[in-house]
């Protein structure tokens, strides 16, 4: 394996990745949010948290459209056998997003307790589902998936629930928790922040479970990845990175720097999908039982011609991108502060 | 029903609800650069109460659009997979590109907009009114290049054999201006400044009607009647010049929205009528001459009729044929309403001409019939061809997915998008019927600085 391959596709891969990976790191926190709402009991503290991703929720969700558009234009096959293959799993997906979205603008517009009721289900429903739904996707990714000659998906739809994928989300579903209740920490104060607190520790704790019974259970049962891992010893230091970030969140709260703790979050969540591409790498779909009809970033790519294209498009863009995504962070900072305009 | 029938229905549904909110979002975006325009250059708070409440209407609209949106995106490759693979290195370009420069644009400055009014400054704000409005005019634009790259496509070849057969772009230019893609994208903008405008006129009209903030109304009447007319105007210039590109680009197509089955010098235009597809004519009230004229510039020119091309390559004539007038006929009223309406207001009696007032609380619909009508008229009218010329509508399905799969998520859309419907016009009403805030006449927080202060961002 040479990492050092630069060319076209392989920077395309990088640029997917720093994409989903975004998309983890900011709409991870928005869904973890959702899956802790039901846990709050007072509507206060729920339009608190509600507010807390009020304003960047959206923002966030374009890291996932963006990188949906990115990886149609740079591997059109990988598009067109996932999104075909995955395609109940995907409708769900959507249905999910969808009340997920719905939801956070519609819940606070009326006061009946039914109304509110309904919504923080939809709420809560959309976004546990939408995060397990992406962990079952990377998980069978992972894992492999059947692909017939022509590279189209020859497996089902049950065939995709099988306990690898599930456990992978399970965990994407711990990680994203944990990273919302430490978001949730940054975001509030008083009573719901020391609740927060109290959940995030528990987050972190079955995260981490969760992280080691999927280290063993990679190693142990997806022979592609072990046999990798024995031929780059160092992608240890890796997995090691990420459990030294996951460690220092506690370390922060202690000296009440609440940013920092969310900021090791996310350097734990990029750890895992850099590790998580560099198994990949150079396939985006591992073909298992049959190697032979991987989907890799040259037999699925677009021409080089649209390619170098499409890296013009991403150096003009994405620079202007980070630089507005700061500027509404850096806005919106501190602590929520509701008014009539809030959710 | 077969797999291609419900794929067909799941996309045009689904599509077609979408683009209820979009053309709306693009509206309301330029009425709200507007206002909020007329607020900073007259210093009047009833410009900044306007732009407050129209704010919030845009938001409940710019929300179901994002939903819905996503869907579109996850659907050429879920049902469309054999179309992706062929078309991915050309119209996964101008996808990409919509998500780089149009979403990210709108979202990010939409969070300033939607709730940064007292946390930032009024030229701060007004700047992110702008981007948003922009920012929903690129994401029109990315996807009206790649709809057009369909109808005309340009800038490319093709590559492989058999099922690796696919189109590489050769010349990035060429592709995003292709033959269609100006006028079509002109047409597109001007159908969804209407679509804003007349829902700002029809609300307003309502609360003229029932005597409610008369004065907030009357101004929003004003901004929109202005954009409306501007719009429904500027609709005539593209929409002919839309049409000659038909004629051009597509002539089956054209034939299909005209009914024309013989290739004629002196070709008819038809005004009302109804194609007799049995016995492959058309009847109806027609204008000698002038669909030669309209096409060509000429009279005596020939435009060519259906007859001239094969029948497994024409597109279905009868529902062409009613969803073009229906479009022509929708697009016609609107102007003529909002002509009315200028020159009622123009004589300052147009508070008291209630049934006018009434006519243009209904008049919202119109750009919105127009609007469906146009992109039934335009897709339809582009069968059977998925790419027009290169692949065929049926050869772009998903080869794994399943009829019995696509029923399961047809349901699943219907039943969805009833609910959003339904939650959708249950919250505009309330917010109608709440109506403006009184506070919004005082600007507050940083806003209450006036925006010549030297201090203000």
């Amino acid at each position: 394996m040479n990492f050092l391959h630069a060319d076209l596709n392989t920077v395309w891969f990088i640029l997917i990745g720093v994409l989903f990976t975004g998309y983890a790191m900011l709409d991870g926190f928005d869904l973890g949010i959702g899956a802790l709402h039901l846990f709050t009991r007072e509507d206060a503290e729920r339009r608190i948290l509600l507010n807390a991703i009020g304003p960047v929720w959206d923002g966030n969700e374009v890291w996932l459209v963006t990188g949906g558009g990115a990886l149609f234009a740079a591997f059109p096959d990988v598009y067109a056998t996932v999104f075909s293959g995955f395609y109940l799993a995907f409708m769900l997906l959507l249905a999910s997003l969808i009340f997920r979205a719905v939801a956070i603008e519609f819940r606070s517009k009326q006061p009946m307790p039914w109304w509110r009721q309904m919504w923080d289900a939809g709420f809560s429903a959309g976004s546990l589902l939408s995060s397990l739904l992406i962990g079952v996707t990377l998980g069978n990714l992972a894992w492999g998936l059947p692909i017939d000659e022509r590279g189209e998906f020859a497996g089902t739809f049950l065939g995709l629930l099988t306990p690898y994928p599930l456990l992978l989300g399970i965990t994407t579903v711990a990680l994203f928790m944990m990273h919302g209740a430490i978001y949730g920490v940054m975001k509030t104060e008083g009573a719901l922040h020391d609740k927060l607190r109290g959940w995030a520790m528990r987050c972190i704790i079955a995260f981490v479970i969760c992280a080691a019974t999927t280290t063993m259970a990679t190693l142990l049962y997806v022979p592609h990845i072990a046999a990798r891992v024995r031929e780059n010893p160092w992608l240890f230091s890796l997995a090691l990175a990420n459990m030294l970030a996951i460690a220092n969140i506690p370390r922060e709260f202690h000296h009440r720097r609440d940013w920092r703790a969310f900021l090791s979050s996310c350097a734990a969540i990029a750890t895992l999908m850099l590790l998580f591409g560099l198994n990949q790498y150079p396939n985006l779909v591992y073909s298992r039982p049959q190697p032979e009809h991987s989907l890799t970033i040259y037999n699925a790519a677009s021409s080089p011609k649209t390619l170098g294209i499409m890296l013009v498009i991403a150096l003009i863009g994405l620079p202007i991108v980070l630089a507005y995504t700061v500027s509404v962070y850096w806005i919106f900072r501190g602590k929520v502060k509701m008014d009539r305009m809030s959710y | 029903m077969d797999v291609l029938t419900l794929s067909r229905i799941q996309f045009g549904g689904t599509i077609a609800f979408h683009y209820l909110y979009p053309p709306l979002s693009i509206g309301l975006g330029v009425v709200l650069v507007i206002m909020e325009g007329l607020w900073l250059k007259t210093q009047q708070p009833i410009y900044h109460q306007l732009a407050r409440f129209w704010t919030k209407v845009f938001a409940l609209t710019f929300a179901i659009g994002v939903a819905t949106g996503i869907v579109m995106e996850f659907e050429f490759g879920t049902n469309w997979a054999t179309y992706s693979r062929f078309v991915g290195d050309v119209f996964g370009s101008a996808l990409a590109a919509e998500g780089i420069f149009a979403f990210f644009l709108e979202s990010g400055f939409l969070a300033l907009l939607l709730f940064g009014w007292d946390k930032v400054g009024r030229r701060l704000h007004f700047f992110a009114t702008c981007m948003v409005a922009l920012g929903a005019h690129f994401s029109a634009v990315w996807i009206v290049v790649a709809n057009s790259w369909m109808q005309t496509p340009a800038g490319y070849h093709l590559v492989g054999e058999g099922l690796h057969r696919r189109a590489e772009i050769t010349d990035f230019w060429a592709l995003v201006f292709n033959p269609s893609m100006v006028e079509r994208l002109a047409h597109t903008l001007c159908g969804a400044w209407q679509a804003g405008a007349f829902l700002v006129i029809s609300v307003s009209a309502w609360y003229l009607l029932k005597r409610r903030h008369t004065e907030f109304a009357g101004a929003a009447l004003r901004v929109g009647l202005v954009v409306g007319l501007t719009a429904s105007g500027l609709q005539l210039v593209t929409g002919h010049i839309s049409a000659q590109g038909v004629g051009r680009n597509q002539p089956a197509k054209l034939a299909a929205f005209e009914g024309l089955y013989d290739t004629t010098a002196n070709a008819p235009l038809m005004i009302i009528g109804w194609v007799d597809e049995a016995h492959e004519q058309t009847h109806g009230l027609e204008l000698p001459g002038a669909l030669s004229f309209l096409t060509h510039n000429d009279f005596h020119t020939p435009v060519t009729g259906l007859h001239d091309f094969k029948p497994e390559d024409r597109p279905p004539v009868t529902a062409s044929f009613l969803f073009f007038h229906g479009m022509v006929a929708a697009g016609m009223a609107t102007l003529l309403i909002t002509i009315l309406g200028c020159f009622y207001w123009w004589r300052g009696t147009l508070l008291q001409t209630r049934w006018l007032l009434w006519v243009l609380v209904f008049s919202v619909l119109g750009p919105q019939i127009a609007n469906q009508l146009g992109w039934f008229a335009a897709e339809v009218g582009r069968q059977p061809w998925l790419v027009y010329g290169l692949m065929r509508t049926p050869e772009g399905l998903s080869a794994v997915v399943k009829a019995n799969v696509v029923l399961t998520s047809l349901i699943m859309f219907t039943f969805i998008y009833f609910l959003l419907f339904a939650v959708f016009i249950y919250l505009l009403n309330d917010k109608i019927q709440h109506g403006p805030h009184e506070e919004d006449l005082i600007p507050a927080g940083k806003l209450a600085l006036p925006a010549h202060n030297p201090l203000t961002p």
